[in-house]
């Protein structure tokens, strides 16, 4: 198996405060990884650290086997890294489906195009994605009025958009019912299988982790204090004192 | 109990909410009690933000009756409505990301409301640690959970006797909901009532009295939190 994703001592950190300190941990093909931990323990600056948003005070990220430490985000995009946002960031004043067809025009280099009209470009393709991710009857509406469980699933659609061989999801299922939840986490399963790309995703929900995660990390502090099976994580005291509280996981 | 003054804490009858011409809420009624602890229960888009966007007045709507301890709030201006003792968390937070945490806080400090001991900073950083530790810290600098504890808080600060919460659980880590449940928990033995949205019917189970369900909206079943079936879960909720 490949490793699609390799971060080795990873440090950022943010006026005093070490968001970031010393994170190690890799990603293999068909792996879906996840990254638990405490509100604040540095979850989402990683996921900014990987794609490019933010740069790392100190560390490698390879991603494919190739060094992206200090790239751009769209550079770290064109190399097949797709990401969805904790909160929400689509274009609100487009259509869903025009949110999605301007990230296929992207990826294939016609955003610019002045020979047809752009709008009648991709449109089958992007409503594919949209069928994939279950908002196909809300293609014509502006973004803006979405709800915002739907909204994540026009965020994935966007991500998928350019076939990535990484996926990097900030919370996806935000705003879902434990249905619609596992539903969604079971898509990404399969599309992880069938495609045999990497994911990594934070997520608060538990049954969510515990019932699709091949394996956990765990962050506090900027540190990673833990890692393993769900089994192990779940019966791991510290995990359990700073982290789950009452919540008891379904054995996965 | 004196039920009469107790009944109409918060009344919505018949209420129509348009975004455009897009109708979002179809007659959308219910009532709340003082003290009372109940959640709108609902699938994506049915209408729960919108009701709370009604009631506090950031979307006025076409026609109906909003009534707020027994005066009519509909077509208020929000701050005005928040003045009555009414706090709102919105689900996206809406934090001032240039200024600290503590002034975060201030900014929602309202006077306090006789009989109860009011919130302070000191005692928000009890419920939330985290929040204690970032006084000095910029809103746009802390994370996406802390943000939410944030506004949770923010809105505490202004002693509200109603306090609305769209989906607060989300984002939490699980030993900060169980902090919330705690902390909704004390603010009902304060009198104070609570209407929230969740997705999240375990929490919703650990802290409500009642329970609206929502479905095309309006409410389409209401019963106690422990009457709450399956069968009405299964059929309204993604569950």
């Amino acid at each position: 198996m490949h490793k699609l994703l390799e971060v080795t001592d990873l440090y950022k950190s943010f006026g005093g405060v070490t968001a970031v300190d010393g994170v190690s941990f890799e990603l293999k093909e068909g792996q879906l990884l996840a990254m638990i931990g405490p509100n604040g323990a540095g979850k989402s600056t990683c996921f900014n650290l990987i794609n490019g948003q933010l740069r790392p005070d100190k560390g490698r990220i390879k991603v494919l086997g190739r060094d992206t430490t200090g790239l751009k985000p769209r550079h770290v995009w064109r190399l097949g890294v797709g990401r969805t946002f904790q909160v929400t960031s689509t274009f609100a004043s487009m259509t869903v489906l025009e949110n999605v067809q301007m990230v296929l025009l992207s990826a294939s280099g016609h955003l610019n195009s002045v020979i047809r009209r752009t709008s009648r470009l991709y449109v089958d393709e992007a409503m594919e994605l949209l069928k994939l991710v279950g908002v196909e009857e809300q293609w014509d509406r502006p973004c803006g009025i979405l709800a915002y469980g739907d909204l994540k699933r026009v965020e994935l659609a966007i991500a998928l958009a350019n076939k990535p061989k990484l996926l990097l999801m900030d919370e996806p299922t935000a705003g879902m019912g434990i249905r619609e939840r596992l539903k969604l986490m079971e898509l990404i399963a399969q599309i992880v299988k069938a495609q045999n790309i990497g994911v990594l995703f934070t997520e608060h929900d538990m049954d969510v982790v515990f019932a699709h995660a091949d394996w956990i990390i765990v962050l506090n502090y900027g540190k990673l204090i833990a890692e393993g099976t769900p089994a192990q994580v779940r019966d791991n005291e510290e995990v359990k004192r700073i982290y789950l509280g009452s919540c008891k996981p379904e054995n996965p | 109990m004196n039920q009469n003054t107790n009944s109409d804490m918060l009344v919505l009858k018949g209420v129509n909410t348009f975004y455009g011409k897009a109708q979002i809420l179809f007659n959308m009624s219910l009532d709340m009690s003082q003290g009372e602890v109940a959640v709108l229960l609902g699938r994506n888009g049915v209408g729960k933000s919108t009701t709370f966007k009604s009631i506090i007045g950031l979307v006025v709507p076409k026609t109906g009756e909003i009534r707020f301890k027994g005066q009519s709030i509909r077509g208020l201006p929000p701050y005005k409505i928040c003045a009555l003792g009414l706090g709102y968390v919105p689900e996206d937070r809406r934090i001032f990301t240039g200024l600290t945490v503590m002034e975060n806080l201030e900014v929602g400090r309202r006077p306090p409301r006789p009989g109860f001991e009011p919130w302070t900073p000191e005692r928000l950083f009890e419920l939330f640690p985290n929040l204690g530790a970032l006084k000095r810290h910029l809103g746009g600098q802390i994370s996406g959970g802390e943000q939410q504890m944030l506004t949770i808080a923010r809105t505490l600060m202004g002693n509200p006797e109603m306090i609305i919460l769209d989906e607060p659980s989300e984002g939490l880590a699980p030993v900060i909901v169980d902090q919330l449940a705690n902390t909704i928990k004390r603010l009902k033995q304060n009198r104070v009532t609570v209407l929230l949205a969740e997705q999240n019917l375990n929490f919703a189970r650990r802290i409500c009295d009642r329970a609206f369900i929502v479905d095309h909206g309006r409410v389409c079943h209401e019963s106690t939190m422990k009457e709450l079936t399956d069968e009405v879960c299964e059929m309204y909720l993604a569950v």
